[in-house]
């Protein structure tokens, strides 16, 4: 029995809508998941740090208003620059087919549109955390 | 392995914050194989046992993180540094949890003088995770000036984190003068101050309530109650001048303040060290 997975559901960004994110916490809480849920128009500087202080495993990052070129890259980058890349970094809302790729080369390994069911994220996040906990 | 978690240590006391952040998951999961050598934090030198450790506790919604967030606006005015717990429940059935405290925080994310981590309470009762103990005094060695633990919704059961703390504050709220007259004797006896928080909805059964409760436990040392209105940032001030004057009588009786909490054996619990006499 392992510890549970820590995850950390940011919304980077200027929309206030949170309803998929909470829905979103809770149903990884439902999959046995810590989850941390921080609010909505995080700073990139602010999601990166939290992501220290919580020392989590997983990154969800939820956006509908675009924008994703923009926030993702510069988290990414971040995360890199504090020795956190070993965080898994995971995308949700809208985000077009064009830009995908270019944005799993960056590093986020997976873009769950709105379809996608938890059980579904679920699975991804527990076959791809990496290492395990200590 | 103990060569990588010294490291960890040495970032953690020079401020790195993932590395602070990583040795509080190494204490929530790991207890058996880091707990012999992080038993040297609670003695590091010139450091530890300054912190002023506040302990928050009451019902699910009382207001607790809200009041957090205020008190560590008041604290940063004074230009000191504060580290937070904030403990959640775990779900008994699938061990997940949604740690929500620090979204009432927010507003702090960004200041270099506060540390927030988010602890679930993995199946511990009385309102804080087992970690919690060790992470204060961890909080407390990196120089943490202030160290505050906010604990699981508290209802009938006793309160551990007056175990961990210097003080104890128990907030409450309108609507809640029948719950406390059901709740376990002696709940209002462990706190050292009593909030009775949103004041701005009226005060009236509640303050009655556990003034006829005090009035009832004659003899023994009565809390302090003290309105406030977290949301509009009323009574916060004071509350926090209660809480130094309170700790700093402490410090001076050699109560509690005066030894440092260790880990016993096993892990579980705290003990107090006694001061050296
Ligand atoms: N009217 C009023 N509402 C308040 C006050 N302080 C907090 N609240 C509200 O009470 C609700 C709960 O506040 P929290 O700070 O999350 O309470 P909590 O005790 O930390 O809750 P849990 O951690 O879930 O147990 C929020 O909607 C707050 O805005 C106050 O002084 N007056
Ligand atoms: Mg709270």
């Amino acid at each position: 029995m392992g510890a549970p997975i820590r995850v950390l559901i940011a919304k980077p960004g200027l929309d206030g809508h949170d309803r998929g994110a909470i829905t979103l916490a809770m149903g990884l809480r439902d999959e046995g998941m810590e989850v941390i849920y921080t609010g909505v128009r995080q700073s990139v500087d602010n999601i990166v740090r939290t992501c220290s202080q919580e020392d989590v495993d997983v990154l969800g990052l939820s956006l509908l208003s675009g924008g994703h070129n923009y926030y993702f890259p510069k988290i990414l980058d971040l995360l890199k620059q504090n020795g956190l890349d070993h965080i898994l970094v995971l995308a949700g809302g809208i985000i077009p087919d064009e830009d995908r790729q270019a944005l799993k080369d960056k590093g986020i390994a997976e873009i769950f549109g709105p379809g996608s069911s938890i059980s579904e994220i679920a699975d991804f996040i527990r076959s791809h955390v990496k290492g395990g906990r200590p | 392995m103990n060569r990588d978690l010294e490291g960890l240590i040495a970032d953690a006391y020079s401020g790195v914050e993932s590395s602070l952040g990583r040795l509080m998951s190494l204490l929530e999961n790991d207890e058996s194989s880091v707990l012999p050598v992080l038993a040297g934090v609670p003695q590091r030198p010139g450091r530890s046992g300054k912190a002023c450790r506040i302990g928050i506790t009451g019902p699910p919604g009382s207001g607790k993180s809200t009041l957090i967030d205020r008190l560590i606006g008041v604290i940063r005015a004074q230009g000191l540094t504060v580290g937070v717990l904030c403990v959640d429940p775990s779900s008994p059935l699938t061990g997940g949890a949604v740690l929500g405290d620090r979204i009432r925080m927010e507003r702090h994310y960004g200041d270099a003088g506060v540390f927030i981590r988010s602890m679930a309470s993995r199946g511990s009762l009385g309102g804080v995770s087992r970690a919690v103990g060790a992470a204060v005094d961890l909080l407390d060695a990196c120089g943490k000036d202030v160290v505050i633990v906010e604990t699981v919704g508290v209802g009938q059961e006793g309160i551990e984190v007056t175990k961990l703390v210097d003080v104890t504050v128990l907030v409450l709220a309108p609507g809640w003068g029948d719950n406390l007259q059901s709740m376990k004797a002696g709940i209002l006896e462990v706190a050292d101050v009593v909030v009775i928080n949103k004041a701005d909805l009226g005060t009236g059964d509640l303050a009655t309530v556990i003034t006829e409760i005090l009035a009832l436990g004659q003899g023994k040392k009565k809390p302090l109650v003290v309105e406030t209105q977290a949301l509009n940032d009323v009574g916060i001030e004071e509350l926090y001048g209660a809480l130094e004057r309170l700790r700093e009588k402490r410090a001076a009786s050699q109560d509690r303040a005066g030894g440092s909490r260790l880990l016993n054996n096993d892990g579980r619990d705290v003990v107090f060290r006694q001061p050296p006499s």
